[in-house]
């Protein structure tokens, strides 16, 4: 049987970082069958952080971020290339430009995509970008270097305050809007929020909390000069960068008959897809940002991460899985972990953050910049963000591995505790919010917006 | 040359940094930021990075080629 799954026909939809490592692993387990990799973006493989970081500081080119290949994996690459169905009892995925591609096995990795800004006529004045491939990058950057008088980001996420951070290194103005309380705060919850404000705000970042973006405007000949906010201002900038979080691609889907929609495609612990009733797939599988998956360390709770090391881990579980007969098959069971630079700081985090009904500081200081807040659930600890302390992560995780009690003990790292009073995590309904949080529970979990009550 | 550095490992313990200061440079106090095409001149540089590094964060590789397509 093992024999058998070693050959025939895999198709991998999505070639970027879930896709590519899926396809190696493919090969170091010893598949030797045919390995086709369709992606809609005409360049091979590459890198995205960098994209927000390297490239709009303009230390690296747009185009340079490909991602290396630990081995050639073998595959033919359909680029430019897109999946527009697929075809369950036929056994095929429908193409754009060719003919359907017949497959034994199959992988979905088709990821996210920016959201765009919801007024179309808007969204296209020149000027307005949003930032998710290398192109959206190297327009962006190009726009920077010529030195516009302002630029407005929309959306206090992650992206967007990567976004405003660079924009402040390069001498730029910048304006952040963001519906939320504060940037961040879908993610990281309110007391790291107001860290994040006080950077955004030290570094001479105009930025407006509690606003929407109410309007985009255009003058006579299409080009972006400003924007309305909800509270009467008015911003003027030259450019204008939608953050607002991501949409995952799952269109093409629609007819599939699995379990695909806004939250992702949902699959089990061993990335097989389950269908729109519920019942898993066994040829089907799915990796990194279109996935939803349950975790065992959270409750089951159905989990969408829009983090680089989950597309890793899991592609090459979902990649072991597609060889392997069941009882040899593994769980994707990896702890969630997310990095960020911005502002000069190095913000990590292990665990779901936004899991929590309670915070406490546990190493360092907000004042000092450096520090390790430890997140709570009814009283186990379920994620830790470090910021510049990433060498204490590793003991926090092992904290959220065993279930840790919460608050926990003090120790780590040898470092007394620095504060012993946990306060509410504040973890916003990010219905709430402009920018998505990057890691979203999705299951049920009735009684979690309490927590916001608290004040 | 293609690097790609695993920054969810990564401790930013900068060995890489003191080995090839003009791929590797810190952003702050631990933030990496690195250069993810090589320039010929800093290969050998950059694998003994990739080989000192304390938690194996750094993948070398070349890019798939354009050529398999
Ligand atoms: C600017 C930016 C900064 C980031 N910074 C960080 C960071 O600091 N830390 C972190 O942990 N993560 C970060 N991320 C997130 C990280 O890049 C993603 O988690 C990762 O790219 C997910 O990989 P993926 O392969 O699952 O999906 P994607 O990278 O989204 O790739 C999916 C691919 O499939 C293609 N595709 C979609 N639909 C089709 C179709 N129908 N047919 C064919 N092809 C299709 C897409 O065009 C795309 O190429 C960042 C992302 C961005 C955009
Ligand atoms: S040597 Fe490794 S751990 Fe240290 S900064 Fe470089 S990549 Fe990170």
């Amino acid at each position: 049987m093992t024999d058998d799954l070693r050959k025939g026909r895999i198709v991998i939809v999505g070639a970027s970082l879930a896709g590519l490592r899926a396809a190696e692993t493919l090969r170091e387990e010893g598949f030797t069958g045919s390995l086709t990799v369709v992606g809609d973006e005409a360049y091979p493989p590459y890198d995205r952080p960098p994209l927000s970081k390297q490239v709009l500081l303009g230390q690296t080119a747009p185009d340079a971020t490909g991602l290396p290949i630990r081995r050639d994996p073998d595959a033919e690459w359909r680029l430019g290339v897109r999946a527009t169905g697929l075809d369950p009892m036929g056994k095929r995925v429908l193409l754009s430009d060719g003919d359907p591609l017949p497959f034994d096995r199959l992988l979905i990795a088709t990821g996210t995509r920016a959201r765009p800004w919801p007024n179309p006529e808007e969204a296209a004045l020149e000027g307005v970008f949003t930032l998710r491939t290398c192109d959206d990058a190297g327009g962006l950057a190009a726009r920077l270097a010529a030195g516009p008088r302002r630029v407005l980001v929309i959306g206090g996420g992650f992206t967007g305050s990567e976004i405003a951070s660079a924009c402040r290194e390069r001498g730029l103005e910048v304006t952040v809007a963001e519906r939320g309380p504060g940037p961040l705060v879908g993610a990281l919850g309110g007391t790291l929020s107001k860290l994040a404000a006080a950077m955004h705000r030290g570094h001479g970042v105009d930025l407006r909390c509690g606003v929407t973006v109410t309007a985009l405007h255009g003058d006579g000949g299409g080009r972006f000069i400003g924007a309305d906010l909800s509270d009467g201002s008015r911003v003027e900038a030259d450019v204008c960068v939608v953050a607002l979080g991501a949409v995952r691609n799952v269109e093409w889907l629609a007819d599939a008959g699995l379990a695909a929609g806004p939250r992702g495609v949902a699959c089990d612990a061993g990335c097989r897809a389950f269908n729109m009733y519920g019942i898993v797939t066994d040829d089907v599988f799915v990796a990194g940002d279109v996935s939803r998956f349950p975790h065992p360390l959270f409750e089951y709770q159905m989990l969408s991460l829009e983090h680089w090391g989950n597309a890793v881990a899991q592609a090459e579980v979902a990649a072991h899985n597609m060889v392997s007969p069941g009882p040899l098959r593994r769980p994707h069971l990896a702890v969630p972990m997310f990095w960020s630079s911005q502002f000069g700081l190095n913000i990590k985090s292990v665990g779901v953050p936004s899991f929590s009904d309670q915070v406490v500081i546990a190493q360092g200081s907000l004042e000092a910049r450096r520090l390790a807040m430890v997140y709570g659930y009814r009283g186990r600890v379920t994620a830790a963000v470090t910021v510049n302390m990433a060498k204490s992560l590793e003991y926090y995780q092992h904290l959220i591995e065993t279930a840790a009690p919460f608050p926990p003990a003090p120790g780590a790292a040898d470092r007394p505790m620095a504060a012993e009073i946990p306060v509410p995590s504040d973890v916003p309904d990010p219905k709430g919010l402009s920018h998505g949080p990057t890691v979203a529970l999705t299951g049920y979990l009735p009684d979690r917006r309490l927590t916001v009550v608290q004040h | 040359m293609q690097i790609v550095v695993d920054l969810t490992l990564c401790q930013g313990y900068a060995q890489c940094v003191f080995l090839a200061p003009e791929v590797f440079r810190l952003h702050g106090e631990e933030a990496l930021l690195y250069t993810p095409t090589v320039p010929d001149d800093q290969l050998e540089r950059v694998r003994q990075a990739a080989a000192a590094c304390p938690v194996q964060a750094i993948l070398v590789g070349e890019e798939v080629s354009a050529g398999d397509r």
